[in-house]
């Protein structure tokens, strides 16, 4: 547990009558990279927008390399270490797409409450946001603005402006979500090099991805977790087969 | 590019610079007191659009900054204290504070909720004032003279007046250029496109919004100064909604988010106003189909058509 950078206390949230985050416990050590899998409505979005501080938990914790974060808002976790990307594009489409990561370089180094010098034109946040652009394969596109690039590259420059936030973990909100077979083919790659140097907690429908990536899968169905475990272990687990894989595996 | 998009700023004051020297063979004061007018409420049109067009908050209650500065003026000058060392500072520290008491409450809510609450501020102030009787109340009051500056009556010359409000103008106009290209003004920008991505990225919207509401108020309050001077009379008229629409509207005519238009805006608004007033008494007949139609078809504002002219005649 020393080690652990990631850790859920008894997560709880509902709305109203309808409980859709019941009880869940998760820890997850530094350097993991552990998936959550489940059905439509398991209550996976809801548990990421609660990890990240886009809605308020219930009850429970969030605690970051020990620290409690629960009642920290969104932009504040996401300064110590906390970042998510979003299921549906979040980028700002106006913005080249440098900018977009430009942007946040800015929020993570200095102050943005200065009034005078083109920010544009600053390398000290250009050049750690092209160093981004290039890791996902984007460099090319740095002066595109972003409203403009194809739905796979969109994921990509979601993936780059998480990362320029230098995250100790990030929550993946299905990155491959829309995305054709080339486009998801190059975003695992991309995954499946950043896996171990990031703490990575991906929520993905795409169960090949999801077992050739994850080093432990947990299953949430209605809101809690039925099984963690190794992909191997979470495949073979007899709940899991009839409360989620079933229709696939027979 | 860059030179282009300069151009139209640069000649807006080359003019508003010339413009005395051709009034001077005319009705010299009627031209100056008007085009001073045009240039303080263009002042207030700018720091408007820094919110509005830039921050994507609509405020409907932004004549009442102008209203502050305007009374820190009246107020401080019915009690003998006329120099502009004084009233200026306290004018902007004013209006900087009514701007972060305000701002404070409305920027925790969104949409019609923030259009809502700013009106109802910028209405309190309006009420306020036309309870103030010990200064003159509803019907306002008439300063005794222009502010002095270290004694010396600086603004008493029409035309040394017009060419300070320029400066004002200018430094305002310059102040907010730099402002919207700056670290700050992206987080600002950014905030317009997507919020939520921008909380996503680790920034306290609140709090940037504030420092833009504020800043942006603080400069309505230097129109206000400069506009209780011109007229030498204050009154609550000064922050009517109607005058928080006006400038809304001198901002969407002129084109929203570019700041020159703003100045444009004001300039056509007050100019069209003057020119149709002259001709009819019912000239809101003939201003409020042309704003319909500018809305309608220049879409951009008269800078969305200035600049769409320009790409046509360049290809």
């Amino acid at each position: 547990m020393a080690d652990a950078m990631l850790s859920l206390r008894h997560l709880c949230k509902s709305y109203g009558a309808l409980t859709v985050t019941d009880d869940v416990t998760l820890t997850i050590p530094k350097g993991e990279f552990h998936a959550i899998i489940g059905p439509n409505g398991a209550g996976k979005t809801t548990l990421i927008h609660q990890i990240s501080g886009l809605i308020p938990s219930g009850s429970g914790h969030v605690l970051l390399e020990g620290e409690d974060v629960t009642r920290l808002p969104l932009p504040l976790r996401v300064r110590q270490g906390l970042v998510r990307s979003f299921q549906i594009t979040s980028i700002l489409p106006g913005f080249s797409v440098l900018e977009n990561v430009a942007l946040a370089v800015q929020a993570r180094i200095g102050t943005s409450f200065r009034f005078f010098g083109r920010a544009a034109a600053e390398e000290r946040l250009n050049a750690p946001a092209r160093a981004a652009l290039d890791e996902v394969g984007l460099a090319d596109r740095a002066e595109t603005r972003a409203g403009l690039l194809s739905h796979g590259e969109k994921r990509q420059l979601e993936l780059a402006i998480a990362l320029a936030a230098e995250p100790k973990v990030l929550l993946l909100d299905e990155p491959l979500a829309g995305t054709g077979p080339e486009e998801s083919a190059v975003l695992i790659a991309l995954l499946q090099r950043l896996k171990g140097r990031i703490t990575i907690l991906l929520i993905e429908h795409d169960m090949e991805a999801v077992f050739a990536l994850a080093d432990r899968v947990s299953v949430l169905v209605y809101g809690r977790i039925i099984a963690t475990g190794t992909p191997a272990e979470v495949r073979d687990n007899v709940d899991v087969r009839v409360a989620y894989l079933g229709e696939e595996v027979t | 590019m860059m030179i282009r998009r300069e151009a139209l700023p640069l000649l807006l004051f080359a003019f508003f610079a010339l413009m005395p020297i051709a009034a001077s063979f005319g009705p010299e004061s009627y031209l100056l007191a008007l085009v001073t007018r045009v240039m303080v409420f263009a002042i207030a049109a700018v720091s408007l659009d820094l919110i509005l067009g830039y921050g994507a908050l609509v405020s409907f209650g932004h004549a009442a900054f102008m209203g502050v500065g305007a009374y820190a003026v009246g107020i401080l000058s019915s009690h003998g204290i006329k120099d502009t060392a004084i009233q200026l500072p306290v004018a902007l520290a004013a209006s900087a504070f009514f701007a972060v008491i305000t701002g404070a409450l409305s920027l925790r809510t969104k949409g019609v909720y923030f259009i809502m609450i700013t009106l109802a501020f910028g209405q309190m102030a309006f009420f306020l004032a036309v309870s103030l009787a010990a200064y003159g109340g509803d019907d306002g009051m008439t300063l005794s003279g222009r502010s002095q500056l270290f004694g010396f009556d600086f603004i008493k010359r029409d035309r040394a007046f017009y060419y300070v409000t320029l400066v004002a103008l200018i430094a305002a106009y310059a102040l907010c250029r730099s402002l919207v290209v700056s670290r700050f003004g992206r987080v600002i920008r950014g905030a317009r496109e997507n919020p939520q991505r921008m909380a996503a990225i680790g920034f306290p919207l609140f709090h940037y919004q504030l420092a833009i509401y504020v800043i942006a108020g603080t400069l309505c309050g230097l129109a206000g100064f400069l506009m209780a001077n011109q007229a030498e009379f204050v009154s609550p008229a000064y922050m009517t909604w109607q005058r928080s629409g006006e400038l809304i509207v001198m901002v969407l005519l002129g084109g929203l988010g570019s700041l020159h238009g703003a100045i444009l805006g004001a300039a056509a608004f007050l100019l069209l106003e003057e020119g149709l007033s002259g001709i009819t008494e019912h000239w809101k007949l003939i201003f409020g189909p042309f704003l319909v139609l500018v809305v309608l078809f220049a879409r951009g504002g008269l800078i969305g058509a200035v600049e769409r002219l320009r790409g046509k005649g360049g290809a």
